[in-house]
Order: structure tokens, then sequence, then C-alpha cells
């Protein structure tokens, strides 16, 4: 046995059923890591004392009886914008090199209660600000598939330590697509929830009303699995919201048969990397060959979607943003003025497409191009949601692409940040409705770069999408 | 002055609400604990961290609206104001400024020409900011953000007021209708009420509003009705020397008894409004509204009228009596323990209002319970002690709320009811004052009172006057 080659649920059976050990997969997991990170540099900060003293208390829970989930033992890399209580917590930013949290994220502490073990916390793009990895503060993340390219972002980091096998799953964070997209590019399964199923308390705000907590694994079993284990109403959280249909692992059923899957012909058009639409169409063609009933529609609105989401994710993360001040925490300029020191802090804390952002949302939400602007992206996004109202009444879920292309070359995409933020144009509709998506491997380019493919469902219809994704993944392995 | 002015006023109210936590977070209001104990991630802005509504913030918020006759807003939202302060943990403080809780109510309040209605523009929820302490011995500001979070409504009124008076008067009411409501015990000094007053001047008869300038740090009533006199005369004064009025916020110096630009518009700030995502939007339902509705106190206006039905009181007293919570309640707690109106209602009215104002407190401060007060009465009903030895007795009590009976017993105050003892001291008297006899039996009646203030002094105070004079009367 292998153990680094099992998912997540498998050794979490393996564990439970005493042919390994929480310790024993811990040591594999930093064996590994210590052999590939500096190549991958998947983690801002690997925890190993710390790590190995967890999976040995888990150990003697699970021999005592006390831990007996199918996360048991299992170690789980985390998005460094996810609070760990005592584990320094940076967002990839220089701005909180020092900041070390007295509390852990909701969705870290679920996991941990179900004797998931922390390994330590991935890079990412500074703040969840870009979709490479490269923004972080911290040195880029390279894609295992193929370490010229970049992994994808922002949750970079936790996608490529799926990918290189550094954990047996991870937590991002998808505001636009950042859990979709790096799954994507790394070949991997990443879900993003309906809005207000995993509480965000903890998780450093990008986008409030944009901003869920997802996993990235190896199969669409371990999606289910993880989902259902930090999927949670939390008072903390007025955003959460009371669900009693979290029971995702019901998901995991072949079949299709008579499932409508509606094809945006939006999805397909100009801008679209040939061998992408050819990988995920035949994608398609497996889901109609199991019985799915497919069809072709204009989905409306979608050069609207990136304009509108940059638009409200900006203006949100300019004030979310603000707290990081010098003052209580984080890094601090010297300066012999308070003013002058907030500015110093601020232009020497935070990178260039954080500032950028900063600047766009400060500027649409000032006085004279609030309406003009803020509040014209609101309608559009109401009317986005319309719009994917309208589809589900005739679907049960929406299958296109997750990114235009594959992973680009390291180094591609910074220079032209207004062509980065194209390469959303699928994943940040899913954010600006609220709506579930999964991105699942379909295929790789003539580079051998992987290929995802998204489907995206109606508020609460994740079942509908784990069953559509595991029949696909499990047809591909017949 | 050549022309004749009128003065428009309106007020922002600031009031910190009583609830026993804060607005967004499980932490607790209490004053004066040791800096920075009061807080959580949550106050203090730690990343990660989100608000929750405090639902007494929003009931309190609801029941102010309905007692000062607003629109409950049904669909209502927070928005973030944005500004850097390190007071201001987030650097953003929640608050609510496009759909407010409350919108367009009204007091009525008494003026010389009449009762007249302020209009309420809104009512807002929101947070408080910390406190900043500069240290200039060590040359740093710290922070303490106990008060962070700490949950406020403002009030903003219509530019409804014409004078000092009028502003006074719709500041008692609205004080009194919160603290009736317990929403708040709105203490102007303590900050727990704060008013900020927007003027503005303009001739007498024009219907045009003139440039108006804000007015903050008014920290007593006495601090209001200066400033705004003092900032009439300062614009009307610029305005006869054909100057104009810069529109402002000004600060008062109560000890300078002047105010001083603190900035003006041009470098006023954009505060960047939107609607805090990290909330979600309050539904207020008909059973909330309703719920609040049925458990609205008996306000002012409704408890005089009862008080005229149901007490045997003069209602000068009934007006003194209801004008304050607290009172109003001591009143009522000492009829519960049946005592008879007029009696607790002099003690009121009398020492009470007397001591006061000898320490120049508020009747919010009155310390004693409804229990000593009845069981003082008690004491001189039952002809424990006389009325004098019971003004000693209520002056102490005021101070500290001693138990009377237990203090009369403790200091030997109580009344000699010996009759003997009385017969010898009066018997001792007539003789050591053959003059005033005489005086007496000359049909002077008011040598008597001389006679029995002797045998009083006599007798250490601890006697009955009224038996006294009986006596004296017997003997002669």
């Amino acid at each position: 046995m292998e153990l680094l080659d099992l998912s997540a649920v498998e050794l979490g059976t393996a564990i439970r059923e005493g042919k390994t050990t929480a310790v024993e997969a811990m040591e594999a997991v930093l064996a590994q890591i210590e052999q590939k990170e500096s190549l991958y540099h998947c983690y801002v900060r690997v925890d190993r004392e710390g790590a190995l003293d967890r999976a040995r208390a888990v150990q003697k829970k699970i021999d005592e009886k006390e831990l007996s989930g199918p996360l048991a033992g299992v170690p789980v890399a985390v998005k460094d914008n996810l609070c760990t209580q005592g584990m320094a917590t940076t967002c990839a930013s220089r701005m909180l090199e020092n900041f070390v949290p007295a509390y852990s994220a909701e969705a870290v502490r679920r996991l941990e209660s179900a004797g998931a073990v922390l390994i330590g916390k991935t890079n990412m793009d500074e703040f969840a600000m870009g979709s490479t990895t490269e923004t972080s503060a911290y040195g880029v993340t390279r894609n295992p598939r193929d370490p010229q390219y970049v992994p994808g972002g922002s949750s970079g980091g936790s996608a490529a330590a799926v990918a290189a096998k550094e954990c047996f799953f991870a937590l991002g964070s998808d505001t636009g697509g950042s859990i979709r997209q790096p799954a994507s590019f790394c070949g991997v399964v990443g879900m993003k929830p309906t809005y207000g199923t995993v509480s965000r308390y903890g998780l450093v705000a990008y986008a409030s009303s944009l901003d869920q907590i997802g996993p990235l694994c190896k199969t669409v079993e371990d999606c289910a699995v993880i989902l259902e284990a930090i999927a949670s109403h939390d008072e903390k959280d007025s955003t959460s919201l009371q669900r009693t249909d979290t029971d995702f692992t019901a998901g995991l059923v072949q079949d299709v048969e008579g499932m409508r899957i509606g094809i945006p012909r939006d999805y397909f058009g100009e801008g679209l990397d040939g061998e992408v639409r050819e990988a995920v169409l035949k994608a398609a063609g497996v889901l109609k060959d199991r019985g799915a009933v497919l069809e072709e529609f204009d989905l409306s609105l979608v050069d609207y979607a990136i304009p509108t989401y940059y638009t409200i994710a900006a203006a949100e993360a300019s004030s979310n943003l603000e707290r990081f001040d010098g003052i209580k925490y984080g890094y601090r300029a010297q300066a012999q003025e308070l003013h002058q020191m907030y500015k110093t802090t601020r232009s020497q804390g935070f990178g260039p497409e954080v500032k950028r952002r900063i600047m766009l949302g400060s500027f649409v939400l000032s006085s004279g191009y609030y309406d003009a602007y803020y509040l014209k992206a609101l309608k559009v996004k109401a009317m986005i949601k319309g719009a994917f109202d309208r589809a589900f009444e005739k679907y049960d879920c929406i299958l296109g692409p997750a990114a235009p292309a594959t992973a680009p070359r390291l180094g591609e995409s910074l220079a032209d940040p207004l062509k980065m933020y194209l390469g959303d144009i699928y994943t940040v509709s899913a954010n600006l409705a609220g709506l579930p998506g999964i991105c699942i491997p379909c295929g790789t380019d003539s580079r051998g770069l992987p290929i995802g493919l998204q489907l995206l469902g109606d508020c609460f219809q994740e079942k509908k999408l784990i069953r559509a994704a595991y029949t696909y993944e499990q047809s591909c392995r017949e | 002055m050549s022309k004749e002015y009128e003065t428009v006023i309106g007020l922002e109210v600031h009031v910190e609400l009583a609830t026993a936590t804060k607005i967004f977070c499980g932490c607790s209001t209490a004053f004066g604990g040791r800096p920075n104990t009061h807080t959580c991630p949550v106050c203090t802005g730690m990343p990660g961290s989100l608000p929750v509504l405090n639902k007494k913030v929003l009931e309190y918020a609801v029941g102010v609206g309905l007692a000062t006759n607003c629109e409950i807003t049904r669909y209502c939202k927070f928005d973030r104001k944005n500004y850097f302060y390190p007071d201001n943990p987030q650097n953003y403080q929640i608050s609510q400024l496009y759909l407010p809780i409350c919108q367009n109510g009204w007091v009525e309040i008494d003026t010389p020409q009449g009762p007249r209605k302020i209009g309420i523009h809104e009512i807002h929820m929101e947070e408080d900011a910390g406190k900043l302490v500069h240290d200039s011995w060590e040359d740093v500001s710290l922070v303490d953000y106990n008060r962070s979070g700490v949950p406020l409504i403002e009030i903003v009124s219509q530019p409804d007021m014409r004078s000092a008076e009028e502003v006074i008067a719709y500041l008692e009411k609205l004080r009194l209708i919160i603290q009736y409501l317990g929403a708040s015990d709105c203490k102007l000094e303590e900050g727990s009420m704060r008013a900020d007053v927007n003027l503005s001047v303009r001739e007498k008869g024009s219907d045009q509003l003139g440039t108006r300038t804000e007015m903050k740090n008014l920290s007593s009533f006495r601090a209001i009705a200066r400033a705004i006199e003092g900032e009439k005369n300062r614009q009307i004064d610029l305005l006869e020397a054909g100057k104009t009025v810069v529109q402002e916020t000004r600060r008062w110096d109560e000890a300078k008894e002047d105010s001083y630009a603190m900035r003006s518009k041009e470098d006023a700030q954009d505060y960047r409004y939107f609607p805090d995502p990290d909330l979600a939007p309050i539904c207020i339902s008909d059973e909330f509204l309703e719920e609040i509705r049925a458990g609205q106190p008996e306000f002012r206006t409704e408890k005089m009228k009862r008080y005229r039905e149901e007490f045997d009181i003069p209602d000068y007293d009934i007006e003194i009596i209801t004008a304050s919570k607290h009172m109003a309640d001591l009143f009522e707690a000492s009829m519960a323990l049946g005592a008879a109106p007029k009696k607790v209602s002099n003690w009121l009215m009398g020492e009470t209002l007397r001591l006061l104002k000898e320490k120049g407190q508020g009747p919010e401060e009155i310390r004693f319970s409804p229990e000593h007060l009845t069981g003082l009465i008690d004491l001189t009903e039952r002809r424990i002690i006389n009325s004098t030895v019971a003004k000693e007795v209520f002056e102490v009590m005021f101070e500290k709320d001693i138990d009377p009976a237990g203090y009369v017993a403790e200091k030997g105050l109580g009344m000699v009811s010996d009759e003997d003892a009385l017969l010898a001291a009066v018997k001792e008297v007539i003789e050591a004052n053959p003059q005033s006899v005489q005086d007496y039996q000359n049909g002077k009646e008011k040598a008597i009172g001389f006679l029995v203030g002797q045998t009083m002094k006599a007798m250490k105070g601890k006697a009955d006057p009224g038996r006294v004079n009986e006596l004296l009367k017997e003997l002669l």
C-alpha cells in the first residue's frame, strides 16, 4: 500500500482498520514535503513538530474509540487566510507576517474535531487577490504537473499540495473561482458550496458577500465527506445558513439517468482554448452516454460578470482591509505621525495587486461614483442571479469549463492584470449568484496540463453536482 | 441690530443603550473595567471575526421609535462608515445610512406659545468607538477598546427648534421617554446621552435656511443653552458685518464659553458608506413589532392621568414626581408598600428635593429605597419619632440608605413614652420660667410655644411635642 496515493477517505478507512496510523500518514506526508517542497513551495508554513504531536494525540483518540469518523487521522493543509489558533495566519502578505490568531476558523475547528490533523498553512495570492498564487509575499507556488506553470489561484498552494501529495486534502476559499480554477489547473477536485453553507468565522475576509470556504481534494467522494464535515450553521456568522440537507455523501451515486444538463453557448464562444473546449465537451458526452439529457442554451449576461464581480469584490475588499493599519497587529512602519504611519504601513505592507483592488474599491464607493458603479453592479448581480434562476428552471446543472485555458507559465500573467481578470469569466458568476460549483479533472492538453470540468448547480443543489461529478469520475476509471 | 433674526436648530442626539452586552459581540458593556478587559476578536477588529447583532439593541431602538411616533423600517440594513482612526478597530463604524430603523417621527414639547411638535427625521443604530488615552509623560497614545461596540442610537431631529429653551424641552422629553423605556439612563455628564447642535440663523419671515454649523462637545443642558446663545450671536454678527457663515463643525469649550472651528465642509471626509455584507438585512415581522408595542411602559402623560385619578396629591407634585422615572418608580413602590400618597409625596417634594438641590444632584441619583422611606413614615405615624428627629434620620437615609427603624433604635432616638419623666420635666420647666407662665395665664397664647421648646430641650428632643403641649395646658 503506497500511503500517499490513497484518497482522504481511503486513508481514513485504513487508519480505522489499523492498517496504518495517523502518525505514519503524517510522517509520510512530511517526508513528501521534505522532498518536494523546495521545488513546488505549496506551503508558507509547515508545523512539523506540532503536526506529529497532533497526529499522536488523534491516534490515541482513535485507539480509544473516541474518534471514528471518515477523516480521523487524515493530514490536512489549510489555506493561510483561515485563522489557526497559535499558528501564524498571514494571508501570504507582509502585512500579517507576525499575526498569530487566538482562535481558529470555524471550518478548521470542525475539521479538527472530526479528527483531521493540521499540517500547516498553504500559499495563496496575497489576501486571496489573484489567479496564479504569484502575488504571494512569500514566493510563488509551482504547478506539480509541470513546475514551469502556475498552480492557479488564489488557493494555488492548497491545490498544488493535493496534486503533489503533500497533503491528503486541503481547505481553500473561493471568492471568484479561487478553489475551482486552481483545482482545474492542478488536476484535482475542488468545490465551492452554496453561499452560507460553511461558516466564514475566522476566514480573513476578501469580499464578504462572495467568500466561501470549500475543499480541494483527490476524489469526488473526499469532496462530499469533507464538505459534510465543515458545513454548519454558526451563530458567530450572520450570513451562515440553517440547512438540514447537508448529507452531501448521499449524492455519491452513479446515476445521471434523465438528469438535465444545460450547456451555455456563451461559455464556449470566443476566448475559449480549443483543447479545453474539446475536453469539456467530451466529458459532457460521457455524461450523455450515462443517460443525462444535454441541451445547449443562452445563459446571457456573461460579459457583465467580470466587471460586476471586480466592482463588488474590490468595494468590499477596500473596506475589509482597512483594519490592517499597523495599530493593533501585523506590520507597522516607523513614522513620526499617525497618518504617515498609516500610509507607510499600508504602502509597504500590501503588494501591488492588493493596492490596485483597494484603490479600485475605494473609487467605486466614493461619493459621486457609488450609484454609477457600486449600486449598478449590485443591480447587475441581481440580474445575473435571475438568469441562473431561469436556467435552473430547466436544468439540474450547468456544465462548462472552469477556465478559458490551462495554466499559464509562471510570470506571464501579472504584467496584464485585466487579461488575468478575464480568466475568471466562468467562475465568478457562481459567487455573484451564491451558487455551488464543483471542478473535476477531465483530461489534459497537448502539454500535459490538466483541464477542469465545471458543474454549477442551483442554490442548495450540491448533491446533484456531486452525483454528476461522481458519475463522470467513476466512468473515467472504468 | 437692524434686522430681526430667527434661529433654526436641529439636533443629533446619541444615546448609549443599557444592554448588558455589546451590539455585535457578547462582551460586557459595564463601565470602568481595566483597559481592554471587555474585549474579544470582534470588538477589537481581529482578522476573520464577524459581527452578530444583539437583538436587545433592535428592541430598544424600535421601542424608542414607537414612543416617538416613528415609522419602523420593516426591511432595514447596517452600513459601514469608513474612516481611519485608532479608536475604531476596523477603521469602519457599523452604522445605518440608507435604511435606518426608524423614520419620520415626532415628539411634542411645551413652549410658552403652547405645545409644539418637533419632527424626528430618523433614528439609527450604531456602535461606539474605543477610547484613546494620551500619555504625555511617556509621549505615547494607547487605545482602550472596552467601549468599542457599545450600542448607540442616534436620534436626528428636523430643524424644528427655534430657541435654547425649545432644545432643552426637546432633550428633556427624549430623555424621559428613553428613561421610561429603560433603554438608557441618558446622563449627559457621563456621556450616555450626547447632543450635537446644528444651528443656522435667517431673517425672520424667510423660508430659506441659512448656512448651518454643527456644534460638538456639549456635556450639560447649561453648556447646550450657552453654546446656542453664543453661536446664534456669532452668526448674526457675521451677517450683520456683511460676512458669510462657513459650514463647519465647531467645538464648544465650556471653560472659555466659546467655540472654535474643528473642520470645514471642504475637508469633510468621504465615508464611502455601503451596506455591511457581514450582516444580513433585518426584516421586522408583525409579531416582533406587536411584542415591542405590547411591552411599552406607561409613559409620563398616561402616568400623570392615572395619578390624578388614583392618588389625592396636588398636580404640582404629580408633575415633579413623574418628571423622573426613578422618582415615579420610588413613589409607586411606596404605594405598593401601603404608604399614604400624601406622606410620600411630602417627603419627595420637601426634604428630597431640598437635599438634591443642596448636593447638586438629579432625581436619578436618589439612593434610598421605598422600603426605608415607608419605614420612616411609619415611625412618625406611630409617634416613635417626632418630625425633627425624622428629618435628621432622613438626611442619613438620603446619604446612606440606612434602615430608619434600626438606626433610631441604635442611636436611641425614639421618643420617651415614660409619662412620669415627661411630667417631671414639664413641672421643672414651669418652675424655672415663671414669667412665661404668667404671660400665658394673662392670655398670651404664644408663650406656651416657648415652654414646649424648653421642655423638648430638657428631653433632648426625644419627646412628642403634642403631648408636651397637652401636659402644659393641663398643669396651667
